[in-house]
C-alpha cells in the first residue's frame, strides 16, 4: 500500500514541521493535540486494520516512524519554548535593586549600654559575676563603712547630693558603685570575686568631660591570700582582654581611705602614651572588719573607674554631653 | 602644688633632666601633671635704657621712646605702655627676635613713626605673669647684655603636682625632696640654719586657753625689719611656683612655708596689744574682720589668736585679721609659728568658706616638731634683704596637747601577704629610714611629720612606695567561682536585643525632674516625688518616680529637631516613696517603650514579641486606668496573675504638657516584678501529625466584653484539641447593635491521635457558639 505509505510519510513530515514552527507553548500543545492524536497520525493506526498482514507490519512501521518523529519534533520544541519563555519571563522581572532606600529599622543600644556590656563580658570571662544596687543609699553604706566617718576630710573628694528622706544627711545619691561592694561584703562571706557597674552621681556641672550623671564599674576580690601582685595581674588581664594586644598597665602610689596601700591604674598605649584611667587598691582592713570579714583571714583588693569616657574615646565623640540628649541623629550613628 | 627643679637640687643631687625626676614623682604619688620650662633667654631680646620719651604725634595709646643698646645710638621705639622713665632699663626685643608666641620683630612704622624693635613686658617674653607695663629690670646692667642673666633669672623646670589628701608632708619642698631622694638612693639633707640669738630678750609671751586645739605656739621677737622689695631669686621662685611676690617679710613667710609646709605668721610687735598672745576658743557673738577684709561672725568651735588685751587678731591656722597686719613702718615683729590640730582647722574652713595656703597645711598635719627650723630658716633669709636683723633671745614655746610619737609593730609576714612580695625582716629598714623613720625589729617609729601614718596597714604602704609599685610583680588570682550573668541579667539583656530588633533606639535621659514632671505626666498619683535635698538646678531637683517624663522630654526634643515618629526604650531605676518609715525610699528597676506616631496596639505589639520572647506565661491584659494614660486605651499587664505593667497610650493632656505633637504609644513594666514571675523554659509539645482543620466563627460581640475574654472562652470550649486561635477581622459598622461590633476567630483544630471528624468539628462549634454566649456574644 505504497499510497498509504506515502500519505502517513506526508502526514508525518508536515506533522513535524508545523510542531517545530509553533511560536508558543500553548500553540504547541493545541498542535500536539491535533497533529499526534485520532485526528491526526495515530488516525492512520485506525486504517492499518484493512491490510493484509506483510503491507499492515510495514504500513504499521511507517506510521510509528511518522510518530515518533513528530513526538521527537514535539519535545524539541518545547523544551526550546520554555526556555524561551523563561528568558523572556526574566528578563521582564528585571529590577533596580539600588531603587530600595528604606531605612534600615534596627535599633540602636546607647553607648554607655555598649561599653557596659563589652566591659562585662570581660571580667565575666576572668571569673567574676556582677553584683548591682540601689541608686540611693544610706551616708553608712556610701562613705562610712568605707571608712569616712561624720566629718571625715576626705569626704570632700566627692560632691555629694543629698536626698530628702530620713535624718538630714542621711541619704544620699550614690557618688561611687562602692556601697554594692559593702553590701556583698556584708551578706557573703569570700571568696568574693564581683563586678559592679552602675550609674552614679556627682555634684559636678556638666561640661565635654564630666556629667553629674555617669556610669562607673568597680571590682572587688577578697579571698585566701589576696596580693597587691593579683591586683596588678588582674587590671594587666583587663587591659589587655579589653584593649586589645600592645596595650599595657602601671599601678602608681595614690590615696582612698578605703584601700590601703591605695594606686591609680594608668593605660599605655601601643604608642607609649598613657591614659589615666582609674583607682584601685587593697581593700582597707578596717572595711573588711566593719563588713564581718576577718582582716586577718582575708585579704582584698578593689578597682574603680568610669565607664562612660570610652563612649567617647572607642567612637571619637568629643563631648560627654552629646550621648545624654538623645537625639536620633547621634543615637543612629552607633 | 609647684615646685621647681632648681629648689628640689637644693636638698639633694638630682641633676638637671626634668623627665627623669618627674616619672620618679609620678612613680611615687606625686603625680606630675605638667613640666614647664622658665625662664628660657629668647635670643635678640637685650637690656636698653630709656633716654628720652615723647609724644607719637598722631596717637594717643603710643608712646616714642628713645633708648640706648649698649652702642651709644639713640634708637627710636613706638611703644603701647608708658611705666619706663628715662634712666630706667628695660628689655629690648631687637629687629629679627622671634618672640615665644612666634612674632618676629620687624623694623616698621606705627602711625607714620619709625620703630625699631619692640619693648617687652615680663609675659611677652616668658618671666612669670606680669604683663601691666612694660618690664623695668634692675639697675647697674650691662646694655646689649641678656636681661635673664643680669637679672639672676636661671633656666629652670617647675613640676606642677597632684598631690594626694595623705601625705601632709608633700605639702613642702622638703618632704617631696626626701621622698625622691630616698627612692634615687641619693644622701639627703636639710642644711642647718645656724642663727646667732642677740643677747637682747625681748618676749611676747603666749597663754594657751585652748590646749587641745592648739598643741604647740612658739613667739619669736625679730628686730631690726626694714620692709621692703624681695631678692629677685626669691620673687622668681615665689612666681614661678604660682604665688605674688608682696614684700620681703611677707615673702619669706610664705618661701618657708612651701619649703618646710609650715605657715607662719609675722604681727608688728609694736601694735600687738599687750604685745602678748593668748590662743582660745571664740565667745558668743564675737566677730573678726580677716585680712582679705571679709567680716566673719565667730562660732564658738573656732580657734583664734588673740592678742594680750584679748581683742582677736586672727583666725588661727586659716587668716590672719587686718588690724595687726605689718606695714611699711613695721621695724620689729612677733613671729607666730604653731601647731594646730587638723580637724578643728578643716571645721573652720568649711564653716567660713575660707581656705588659704595656711589652712591646707594645717588641715593636713604640719610637723609639730619642726618650729624652731622654721624660725631659723626665717630669720636667715630675712636677712638678706634686712641687714640690721636679729633674733632676739626670750623666744616663747608655748605647749598644749602635742600629738605623741607613733610607733606600729609592722610584721614582715603581714607586708608580704598583702604586698605579694618576699621582703625580709632586714629589707624594711633600709626602705623607710631614709623617709625618716625609725626602725628596730619589727617596731617601726613615725617621724613627727607624718601623722597620716597610725596603723601597720599604712606603713606597709610606704613600704610599698619605697619599694615601688613597679617591682610588685602582677598574677591574675584563680577564682574558684564561676564568672556569669545572674538569670535577671541575661534576661535585661534579652529584653534590650528584642527591643532593638523590633526598631527601637535606647535612650538615657536625665533621671532628675522638675518638682512638678510628675504632674505635668498626669502621675501624680504615683505620689510626692523623693527631693533631692541639694539639687544643681530646680530642673533637676527630684528623682523619677517613673521613666515616662524623661521620655518625653527625648520624644519633643525630637520632634523640634525635625525627627518624627522616634521609637525609644529605656531601662532604669526608679524611686518612689515606698513604706513609712523605712531606711531608703523604694527603688525599682523598670522598662518603658514609647512610640511617638504610634497607637495604642503598636504598645501592644511590642509587649506581645515580649512575651514569646522571653517565655513568660500567663500573661494578659485587663482594660483598666493607669495614670499618664488615655482612659480608653490603658491595660493592666498580668503575668502569672500578677500585674506587672500596662500598656496603652499617653494621655493627651501629658503630651500638650511636654509640648509632644504626636501620638505616642506606651508600654510601661516593673522589670524586676516581670522578671520575678515565671518564665523562659519552655516544655516540648509533640507537633500533631494528623491533618489539622481550621474554624472561623465572628461574634457580635458587646463592647464591654475584650477580644481577650472572648478568645478565653473560646480556648476554654474548644479545649486540648485547639492549637492556636487568632483575631482575624474587627468590624464595626451600622450593621451592628450599638454598642457591639464583630470579632471574626480562626481556630485551628486538631488531635495529636486521629482525624478530626465532620461531627467532632461540628460539636465543638456548637460548644464554641455556648461559651461566647455565655459573654453575650452571639454568631453573626
Amino acid at each position: 500500500m505504497p499510497d498509504l505509505i506515502d500519505e502517513v510519510r506526508l502526514a508525518g513530515s508536515d506533522a513535524s514541521s508545523r510542531l517545530t514552527a509553533a511560536s508558543t507553548v500553548d500553540e504547541l500543545k493545541l498542535l500536539g493535540g491535533e497533529l499526534l492524536g485520532k485526528q491526526g497520525l495515530a488516525g492512520f493506526k485506525a486504517r492499518l486494520g484493512q491490510l493484509d498482514p506483510q503491507a499492515r507490519k510495514t504500513a504499521g512501521q511507517a506510521v510509528n516512524e511518522a510518530v515518533a518523529a513528530a513526538q521527537h519534533a514535539h519535545d524539541t520544541r518545547l523544551i526550546e519554548l520554555r526556555t524561551l519563555e523563561r528568558a523572556a519571563t526574566l528578563a521582564a522581572e528585571r529590577l533596580d535593586l539600588t531603587e530600595v532606600v528604606t531605612r534600615p529599622t534596627r535599633g540602636h543600644a546607647h553607648l554607655v549600654t555598649q561599653v557596659w556590656e563589652r566591659l562585662e563580658d570581660v571580667f565575666v570571662g576572668l571569673g567574676f559575676t556582677v553584683a548591682e544596687g540601689l541608686e540611693v543609699e544610706t551616708d553608712f553604706h556610701n562613705f562610712e563603712a568605707l571608712g569616712m566617718g561624720p566629718g571625715h576630710p576626705a569626704r570632700s573628694m566627692w560632691d555629694t547630693l543629698f536626698v530628702d528622706w530620713g535624718a538630714p544627711g542621711s541619704t544620699v545619691l550614690r557618688t561611687h558603685t562602692s556601697p554594692v561592694q559593702i553590701r556583698t561584703m556584708q551578706s557573703t562571706q569570700p571568696p568574693i570575686y564581683i563586678i559592679a557597674p552602675g550609674r552614679v552621681f556627682r555634684r559636678d556641672t556638666p561640661d565635654a568631660t564630666h556629667m553629674p550623671v555617669f556610669h562607673q564599674i568597680e571590682g572587688l576580690v577578697v579571698d585566701r591570700g589576696i596580693t597587691m601582685g593579683h591586683l596588678a595581674g588582674t587590671i594587666q588581664a583587663f587591659t589587655e582582654a579589653f584593649f586589645g594586644p600592645g596595650f599595657n598597665s602601671r599601678l602608681r602610689p595614690s590615696y582612698f581611705p578605703f584601700t590601703e596601700p591605695s594606686a591609680e591604674f594608668d593605660i599605655q598605649r601601643p604608642d607609649g602614651s598613657w591614659i589615666e584611667l582609674g583607682g584601685c587598691g587593697m581593700v582597707h582592713p578596717d572595711v573588711l572588719t566593719v563588713c564581718g570579714i576577718d582582716p586577718e583571714e582575708f585579704t582584698g583588693f578593689a578597682f574603680g573607674f568610669g565607664m562612660d569616657r570610652f563612649g567617647l574615646s572607642g567612637w571619637g565623640v568629643d563631648d560627654l554631653r552629646e550621648m545624654f540628649t538623645n537625639d536620633i541623629r547621634f543615637v543612629r550613628q552607633f | 602644688m609647684k615646685v621647681t627643679l632648681s629648689w628640689l637640687n637644693e636638698f639633694a643631687a638630682f641633676g638637671d633632666d626634668p623627665h627623669h625626676i618627674g616619672a620618679h614623682l609620678t612613680q611615687l604619688g606625686m603625680a606630675v601633671e605638667e613640666i614647664i620650662a622658665i625662664n628660657r633667654p629668647v635670643d635678640g631680646v637685650v637690656v636698653a635704657k630709656v633716654l628720652a620719651r615723647a609724644k607719637h604725634p598722631n596717637a594717643d595709646k603710643i608712646g616714642i621712646v628713645h633708648v640706648d643698646r649698649g652702642d651709644g645710638q639713640s634708637l627710636q621705639i613706638c611703644c603701647g605702655a608708658f611705666n619706663m622713665q628715662p634712666g630706667d632699663l628695660v628689655a629690648l626685643a631687637t629687629i629679627g627676635t622671634v618672640m615665644p608666641d612666634g612674632r618676629n620683630i620687624q623694623q616698621g612704622t606705627m602711625r607714620g613713626e619709625l620703630s625699631n624693635g619692640m619693648l617687652c613686658s615680663q609675659r611677652e617674653i616668658g618671666v612669670g605673669h606680669e604683663d601691666s607695663g612694660i618690664w623695668i629690670l634692675p639697675p647697674n646692667l650691662e646694655l646689649g647684655s641678656s636681661p635673664w642673666v643680669g637679672a639672676g633669672l636661671l633656666p629652670d623646670y617647675v613640676f606642677d603636682l597632684d598631690l594626694t589628701r595623705n601625705r601632709p608632708e608633700t605639702w613642702g619642698v622638703v618632704g617631696i625632696a626626701r621622698d625622691l631622694a630616698a627612692r634615687l638612693g641619693l644622701p639627703f639633707t636639710v642644711p642647718g640654719s645656724g642663727v646667732a640669738q642677740s643677747p637682747t630678750v625681748i618676749s611676747a609671751a603666749v597663754h594657751i586657753a585652748a590646749p587641745d586645739r592648739c598643741g604647740r605656739f612658739t613667739s619669736s621677737v625679730i628686730t631690726g625689719i626694714e620692709v621692703g622689695p624681695s631678692a629677685p631669686w626669691m620673687a622668681d621662685r615665689l612666681v614661678a611656683v604660682g604665688m605674688r611676690s608682696i614684700s620681703n617679710v611677707v615673702d619669706v613667710t610664705n618661701y618657708v612655708m612651701l619649703e618646710r609646709n609650715q605657715p607662719s605668721h609675722a604681727y608688728d610687735l609694736d601694735t600687738l596689744g599687750g604685745a602678748s598672745f593668748v590662743v582660745r576658743l571664740a565667745r558668743a557673738n564675737e566677730r573678726l574682720v580677716t585680712l582679705d577684709g571679709v567680716d566673719h561672725e565667730l562660732d564658738p568651735d573656732d580657734l583664734l589668736i588673740c592678742d594680750g588685751a584679748d581683742q582677736a587678731i586672727g583666725l588661727a591656722g586659716v587668716m590672719g585679721g587686718l588690724t595687726t597686719e605689718i606695714t611699711d613702718a613695721t621695724t620689729t615683729v612677733a613671729l607666730e609659728v604653731a601647731w594646730f590640730q587638723p580637724a578643728g582647722i578643716q571645721r573652720a574652713t568649711v564653716r567660713h568658706g575660707l581656705r588659704s595656703e595656711a589652712s591646707i597645711r594645717f588641715e593636713r598635719g604640719v610637723d609639730p616638731l619642726g618650729c624652731d627650723a622654721v624660725v631659723s630658716r626665717i630669720v636667715e633669709l630675712l636677712q638678706e634683704t634686712c641687714p640690721a636683723l636679729q633674733l632676739v633671745a626670750g623666744q616663747v614655746d608655748s605647749r598644749g596637747n602635742m600629738p605623741d610619737t607613733t610607733s606600729v609593730d609592722v610584721r614582715i609576714e603581714r607586708v608580704n601577704a598583702v604586698l605579694g612580695t618576699a621582703l625580709a625582716q632586714a629589707a624594711i629598714g633600709p626602705l623607710l629610714q631614709p623617709i625618716g623613720f625609725t626602725v628596730d625589729g619589727a617596731r617601726v617609729t613615725v617621724p613627727s611629720w607624718r601623722p597620716d601614718c597610725t596603723t601597720e596597714i599604712e606603713v606597709i604602704e610606704e613600704i610599698a612606695r619605697q619599694y615601688g609599685y613597679d617591682k610588685i610583680v602582677p598574677s591574675v588570682p584563680s577564682s574558684p567561682l564561676h564568672g556569669r550573668l545572674s538569670a535577671h541579667q541575661k534576661d535585661r539583656r534579652a529584653v534590650r536585643q528584642v527591643l532593638l530588633g523590633l526598631g527601637c533606639d535606647e535612650a538615657m535621659p536625665n533621671p532628675w525632674l522638675g518638682v512638678d514632671d510628675h504632674a505635668r505626666a498626669g502621675l501624680a498619683s504615683l505620689g510626692e516625688p523623693v527631693a533631692i535635698t541639694n539639687p544643681m538646678t530646680v530642673d533637676e531637683a527630684v528623682l523619677r518616680g517613673s521613666l515616662l517624663p524623661g521620655l518625653l522630654k527625648a520624644v519633643a526634643y525630637n520632634e523640634g529637631h525635625r525627627a518624627l515618629g522616634v521609637a525609644f526604650f529605656e531601662i532604669g531605676r526608679v524611686v518612689r516613696r515606698g513604706e513609712i518609715g523605712a531606711v531608703l525610699p523604694a527603688e525599682h528597676e523598670r522598662l518603658s517603650v514609647v512610640l511617638a506616631g504610634a497607637q495604642a496596639p503598636a504598645a501592644v505589639e511590642v509587649w506581645n514579641e515580649l512575651v514569646v520572647a522571653l517565655g513568660i506565661k500567663g500573661a494578659r491584659l485587663q482594660q483598666a486606668l493607669h495614670p499618664g494614660m488615655h482612659p480608653g486605651r490603658s491595660a493592666t499587664i498580668f503575668a502569672a496573675g500578677r500585674p506587672v505593667g500596662a500598656v496603652g497610650e499617653v494621655h493627651p493632656d501629658a503630651l500638650d504638657a511636654f509640648s509632644v505633637s504626636e501620638r505616642v504609644a506606651w508600654l510601661d513594666l516593673d522589670l524586676d516584678a516581670l522578671l520575678a514571675s515565671p518564665h523562659g523554659a519552655m516544655a516540648y509539645k509533640p507537633v500533631r501529625r494528623y491533618p489539622s482543620s481550621d474554624l472561623d466563627l465572628a461574634f457580635v460581640t458587646p463592647d464591654k466584653v475584650s477580644a481577650e475574654q472572648l478568645a478565653g472562652a473560646l480556648r476554654k470550649a474548644s479545649g486540648e484539641l485547639l492549637v492556636d486561635v487568632s483575631l482575624f477581622d474587627v468590624f464595626r459598622g451600622p450593621s451592628m447593635p450599638s454598642a457591639h461590633r464583630s470579632l471574626a476567630y480562626r481556630l485551628r483544630l486538631q488531635a495529636a491521635d486521629r482525624t478530626l471528624s465532620e461531627t467532632e468539628l461540628a460539636s465543638l462549634q456548637l460548644s464554641c457558639i455556648a461559651g461566647a454566649a455565655k459573654l453575650g456574644a452571639t454568631l453573626r
